[in-house]
């Protein structure tokens, strides 16, 4: 996640009462997709993961850098019924920034091993879980599937339970909404605008044809972090 | 999207709950399916069905492409109307009003499974009658003076309408409704009823949720689910906005429906009235009865509120 000191101001205390802390207002940027728009056809579309990334990501971070400095305004005045209000705006931006930097890292091309089976204690994990890899896919694509309007669907780690869950959330709610120790191991965008352009209606076609470039490395590297 | 069949506990659902009354359930009532005759059997389908919008799918071009309203009309619209029929065929729900099937699947918030497929079709047949080929402009009339009483400007009113709108967190909808001056709460009475009541209010609401659940009358609607937008305008849901605003908007229908809800909501109050007046006919005997039980027993269990 790139993170980067906008403002780093510090102020040294002139005397006792005017202590002021050290602080920095960290802002969010726009993380660089490791392969490029074009490099996921046919199962996604340049076009659209170029609108996806450039515009759609770009615009949560956007949103979400302002209603932070707003909080921080808000906060440095005080002012609590502001900080209160501004809580929507973090959860929805906040989350479409942690939720697409998430997605990025479980696609990658064909060539580069998208599509090939999680290797080591994850695949087992699954099929101790799920029974085989291909119910696990077929219990993510009806949930997927039948999420109202805009959202995701996760293969998520509940880090206390050692179990693996599948999880929908509505909008941008990262996973954490769902439960405060599950882990998102694999989110995948059901919102309209990662499929629209070229599967329209046809969120099922959308779902059926995103595990061809689906990378299993990042949800392996979490589950062995996690349940060594 | 669901195509799971009503469940059992669509029963319990169908019981009123408390302060339900039929004849007050929805504030837009009569829209009426056909009914049509399958094949050989003599079984009776009703179902509802896919009505077009009130102009040729070209027709809002260049505003609104034909391709989006094949996908949007023929695709989703229609996919909302099939899914119900297969919900609802065979349970409690069919042969109901669409007002009807909508209030009972919301289930106050707790949703049965035919409520997204309900709801969505009758915002589709709203939104594509919120818009005429050559639309947008201003407003007239009766309308226009609501809309500067209730909003300061016409202007203003148009602010609001697109703050809405471009500020819906995911899919949803944004509407200008009537709101007539009734407290949804069981049996509750509005203490003193007056016209101020009576207003024009700017709503959005999330997924397919429909602002008649919250005892308004639908006057104009957009769609912002980026289905309704996404081959036009891809991300610029604000533009897609302004656009409709601008060349899209029929006032006409507004106007109408604006003249349909005063009238619908005098015919309520009218009804309301002779009905509170036949239940204060039929309680008088019962209340003088109880008043002189009270006065003989009155060191009973009541002292204590004194």
């Amino acid at each position: 996640m790139a993170l980067r000191t906008l403002l780093t101001r510090k102020s040294l205390g002139l005397g006792l009462g005017v202590s002021q802390s050290v602080r920095g207002l960290q802002t969010f940027s726009l993380p660089d997709l490791p392969y490029d728009y074009g490099a996921l056809e046919p199962a996604i579309s340049g076009e659209i993961m170029k609108l996806h990334h450039q515009k759609h990501h770009q615009t949560y971070i956007t949103n979400y850098n302002k209603a932070l400095e707003q909080l921080h305004e808000a906060m440095e005045k005080g002012d609590s019924s502001t900080v209160v209000k501004l809580q929507g705006a973090i959860k929805f931006n906040g989350g479409g920034h942690v939720n697409h930097s998430i997605f990025w890292k479980n696609l990658t091309p064909v060539q580069e091993g998208g599509g090939e089976p999680p290797k080591g204690s994850l695949g087992w994990a699954i099929d101790t879980h799920f029974g085989s890899m291909e119910a696990l896919v077929a219990k993510i694509n009806s949930e997927g599937a039948a999420v109202q309007g805009s959202g995701w669907v996760w293969l998520g780690l509940d880090k206390e339970l050692k179990k693996l869950v599948v999880e929908t959330t509505a909008n941008q709610d990262p996973l954490v909404t769902k439960g405060p120790n599950l882990v998102p191991l694999l989110g995948i965008d059901v919102w309209e605008h990662a499929y629209y352009l070229q599967y329209k209606n046809v969120r099922p076609d959308y779902l059926k044809n995103v595990w061809k470039v689906i990378d299993w490395k990042y949800a392996s590297e979490v589950y062995e972090k996690e349940c060594p | 999207m669901l195509a799971t069949p009503a469940p059992v506990s669509l029963a319990s659902a169908l019981l009123p709950p408390q302060g339900w009354k039929s004849s007050r359930s929805l504030p837009w009532r009569g829209k009426r399916r056909t009914c049509s005759r399958k094949g050989n059997s003599s079984l009776i389908i009703a179902k509802f069905e896919l009505k077009p919008p009130p102009y040729p799918l070209s027709a809002l071009e260049p505003h609104m492409s034909r391709e989006t309203l094949e996908y949007h009309w023929g695709k989703h619209h229609r996919g909302y109307v099939d899914n119900l029929n297969r919900q609802i065929v065979g349970t409690e729900l069919d042969g109901m009003t669409l007002e009807d099937i909508i209030t009972i699947t919301y289930n106050k918030g707790d949703l049965l499974p035919a409520f997204n497929n309900a709801a969505q079709v009758w915002n589709h047949t709203s939104f594509w009658e919120s818009m005429k080929p050559g639309g947008g402009g201003e407003p007239s009339g009766d309308l226009l003076e609501l809309i500067k009483r209730d909003f300061g400007s016409f202007e203003r009113f148009v602010e609001e309408f697109k703050l809405a709108a471009s500020t819906q967190f995911g899919s949803g909808w944004a509407w200008l409704v009537y709101k007539a001056n009734r407290l949804d709460v069981g049996n509750a009475v509005n203490p003193r009823p007056s016209e101020e009541d009576k207003k024009l209010v700017v709503v959005k609401s999330p997924n397919a949720i429909n602002p008649l659940l919250w005892d308004c009358y639908p006057l104009l609607t957009i769609d912002v689910w980026e289905h309704a937008y996404y081959l036009d305008f891809q991300n610029h849901r604000p533009d897609y906005i302004s656009i409709f605003m601008e060349k899209l908007v029929s006032w006409e229908a507004v106007s109408s429906r604006l003249e349909m809800a005063k009238a619908q909501v005098a015919n309520r109050e009218r009804e309301e009235e002779r009905r509170k007046r036949a239940e204060e006919e039929e309680q008088m005997p019962y209340s003088e009865a109880v008043k002189m039980y009270l006065e003989s027993d009155g060191d009973g269990d009541d002292s204590e509120a004194e």
